[in-house]
């Protein structure tokens, strides 16, 4: 049934749909309106499992470490500097494959102190092992839940997964969400079945040192585990969609690509703002699509090529910047070399850092600008202050 | 797994630790007293480095390693889920000085505070050894480490030990203990008595070193008595904030113990430093005076 709610509320119904047996979230702007609903839910009963207090994101994830390996579904969410914060038990996490899933409300990352919306929080981390996965709008967040934990426990691929949405822009605004019935998620989520875990019935070390002789090993099989997720992505999506008739099975989507002689690349919300501007665009006669990722990892490189096999010229917006690189964004760098024998130009275009908002008119530039064959630069800069 | 309780050990030999290590012995005990019903969280460290080089591992309860700062985070997220689960498992993290006293207060000071059914304990070697012997909030006063190393304008660390054990109870820990793999009774007797009390209770072991503290590995209990002879090592129990009893010793002065460790050779280099002496002396005194470990002598 179609209810109005907050994107943040649709995404602890999501949460509660899931089962988790042990929460544990520290609060953080633009997060907060997630886990205070689930804490409500643990009050009320609506959510049965273990809300547990913690003092600092960093303990937060390092309990969702210690619960899962004891066998338990665990949840968790942050953003920004909370990110930042947990960034050495991100890895861990995903050393010691546990398949948690933390929703990432994106947030800019200070200094300067800023609690809008980028996603340079999340992309930083694109090397840690987690899956990350980005919403277009509540009903994507919500959904996306259902199909990352599935994706995350399957004993093939046991990695944990980021549930990415735009901290604000879709966080803290009112929209129209089908919110699954428990019985529907129970046919499609199965209970935790955990591969190993600590029990004193079956004793076991977690988490050891290993030595050269080993730890490459590890590293390998992480990016195997990633490598697999595409398939199970694939599975999991189409699954989704029999049963929902919302078909996540592509790990990127493409929107009035055929005949498009100029491709817009983005991720998340903003995907919404493009296709209204590709509309208008459309109507003027101009041949504009646009290609949303929305598994960055793993990165749909195939996919990406395969739908950009038409174009001229792919003008990628980026909320983040890769420092001190040649090409500006993170993502641009890898759509760059997911075409690269094609040889079609891909260019970086920076904006909507630290909340700046971005039109339909930042849009169409952006086409211009790739089609003048305008290099990595940022937009909408305030040229005054600079 | 079921064994004969006397002679079942969760902590196995073949491990790396070197000849004599205090914490290796102290892992012997402590899971010898946890029994088969135990999950161990551990931090990085000696012990995890020495205990676990995969594929091999010492431990034969379940065990669990993540991070040098995390494990009473860890803990928490375990001791969640299997009450969650309705299993009965204790939960006992065994974690360094360094992790102890310094990077992970944060997490030890949430999981005390919210309360959760750990067994958390310490075992203090004074120093960060894995790294190679660093300073930490838990090294003595004027003992030399590779951080604070005697030199010509000083003499070794500067600051007394952390009260560890007071910052616990004062989170409301219902039990908090000290004890030494010196008198492995009384360590088995209180771990006993930590996993059976119900909410965070502390233990902190005093473990010589023989790498860090610069003696014979075959000495490791004989320093570790002479440190409870001296006063600068206290056993005792304090309950629900209140010390309820300690060791009682009849106390000698500090300089044999002192003097039996290479960290403390410049003080007698190249004649004693009285001054400096004095005021670790000062410190095994106000030991006795705060722990009440001298025996009074008979009227
Ligand atoms: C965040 C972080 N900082 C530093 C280190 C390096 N490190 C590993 S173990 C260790 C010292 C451990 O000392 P302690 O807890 O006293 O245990 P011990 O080695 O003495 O047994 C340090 C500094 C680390 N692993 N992680
Ligand atoms: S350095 Fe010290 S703590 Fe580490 S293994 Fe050797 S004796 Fe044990």
């Amino acid at each position: 049934m179609l209810q109005i709610m907050e994107g943040s509320h649709a995404v602890a119904e999501a949460v509660r749909l899931c089962r988790p047996e042990v929460v544990s979230a520290y609060p953080i702007t633009p997060q907060t309106h997630i886990v205070e609903r689930l804490a409500e839910m643990v009050a009320d009963g609506d959510l049965d499992g273990e809300y547990i207090c913690v003092e600092s994101e960093f303990s937060a994830l390092s309990s969702c470490i210690g619960a899962s390996a004891a066998g338990s579904r665990v949840y968790s969410a942050t953003t920004s500097q909370g990110l930042a914060f947990m960034a050495e038990v991100v890895f861990n996490a995903a050393g010691m494959r546990q398949p948690i899933i933390m929703t990432i409300a994106n947030r800019a990352l200070g200094a300067p102190l800023n609690i809008w919306n980028d996603q340079q929080d999340s992309l930083f981390l694109r090397d840690s092992g987690w899956m990350q996965f980005y919403a277009e709008d509540a009903q994507e967040a919500t959904d996306l839940h259902f199909l990352a934990y599935k994706v995350a426990e399957r004993h093939d691929i046991l990695l944990p997964a980021f549930v990415c949405f735009d901290g604000f822009i879709l966080s803290h605004t009112f929209e129209p969400v089908d919110i699954p019935t428990q019985e529907e998620i129970d046919a499609y989520l199965p209970a935790f079945n955990p591969y190993q875990r600590l029990d004193a019935k079956k004793p076991m070390s977690f988490g050891m040192y290993a030595t050269p002789d080993y730890y490459q090993e590890f590293r390998y099989e992480i990016n195997a585990a990633m490598t697999r997720a595409k398939d199970a992505i694939r599975e999991t999506g189409k699954e989704f969609g029999e049963m929902f008739g919302r078909d996540y099975s592509g790990l990127v989507e493409g929107y009035r690509l055929e005949d498009a002689d100029t491709a817009i690349v983005a991720l998340g919300s903003i995907c919404g703002t493009i296709k209204d501007a590709i509309d208008e665009m459309r109507d003027a006669g101009e041949k504009v699509g646009l290609l949303k990722i929305r598994s960055f990892r793993p990165f749909p490189a195939e996919e990406i090529k395969e739908a950009l096999k038409g174009v001229s010229q792919v003008a990628v917006l980026e909320k983040n910047i890769n420092i001190g690189s040649r090409m500006l964004g993170a993502v641009g760098l890898e759509v760059k070399d997911a075409v690269y024998k094609s040889g079609i130009p891909v260019y970086s275009y920076v904006g909507g850092l630290g909340g700046r908002d971005i039109r339909k008119k930042d849009i169409k530039q952006l086409v211009d600008w790739a089609r003048e064959g305008r290099n990595d630069c940022f937009f909408g800069l305030r040229e005054e202050v600079l | 797994m079921s064994c004969d309780e006397k002679t079942c050990e969760f902590f196995e030999p073949g491990h790396r630790a070197c000849g004599g290590c205090g914490p290796a012995l102290a892992a012997r005990l402590i899971t010898r007293a946890t029994g088969e019903n135990t999950i161990i969280v551990a931090s990085t460290g000696c012990m995890e480095v020495f205990s676990t080089p995969y594929p091999e591992t010492a431990w034969k309860t379940p065990w669990i390693h993540s991070l040098f700062q995390n494990a009473a985070a860890v803990a928490s997220g375990v001791e969640a889920s299997i009450k969650r689960q309705g299993r009965d498992e204790k939960v006992v993290v065994i974690a360094g000085d360094g992790a102890t006293f310094d990077i992970g207060i944060l997490c030890i000071s949430g999981a005390f505070e919210r309360g959760h059914d750990i067994t958390y304990i310490c075992y203090d070697n004074e120093a960060y050894m894995n790294t190679g012997i660093q300073r930490s909030g838990a090294t003595p006063y004027d003992a030399s480490t590779t951080t604070s190393p005697a030199g010509k304008y000083s003499t070794g660390n500067q600051r007394p030990k952390k009260d560890l054990p007071a910052i616990l109870a004062a989170h409301g820990s219902p039990y908090v203990a000290t004890t030494s793999i010196a008198t492995p009774k009384d360590l088995m007797d209180k771990v006993t008595r930590a996993i059976n009390t119900e909410g965070p209770c502390y233990i902190q072991v005093h473990t010589p070193c023989c790498t860090g503290w610069g003696f014979d590995g075959a000495k490791t209990m004989e320093i570790g008595k002479m440190a409870l002879d001296c006063g600068l090592w206290a056993n005792f129990e304090m309950v629900d904030g209140e010390i309820v009893k300690s060791r009682k010793v009849k106390r000698v002065p500090v300089e044999d113990y002192l003097k039996s460790q290479k960290r403390f050779r410049h003080l007698f280099k190249p004649q004693p430093n009285e001054a400096e002496i004095a005021k670790i002396q000062a410190i095994a005194d106000r030991n006795a005076e705060k722990y009440g470990i001298d025996i009074k002598p008979k009227k």
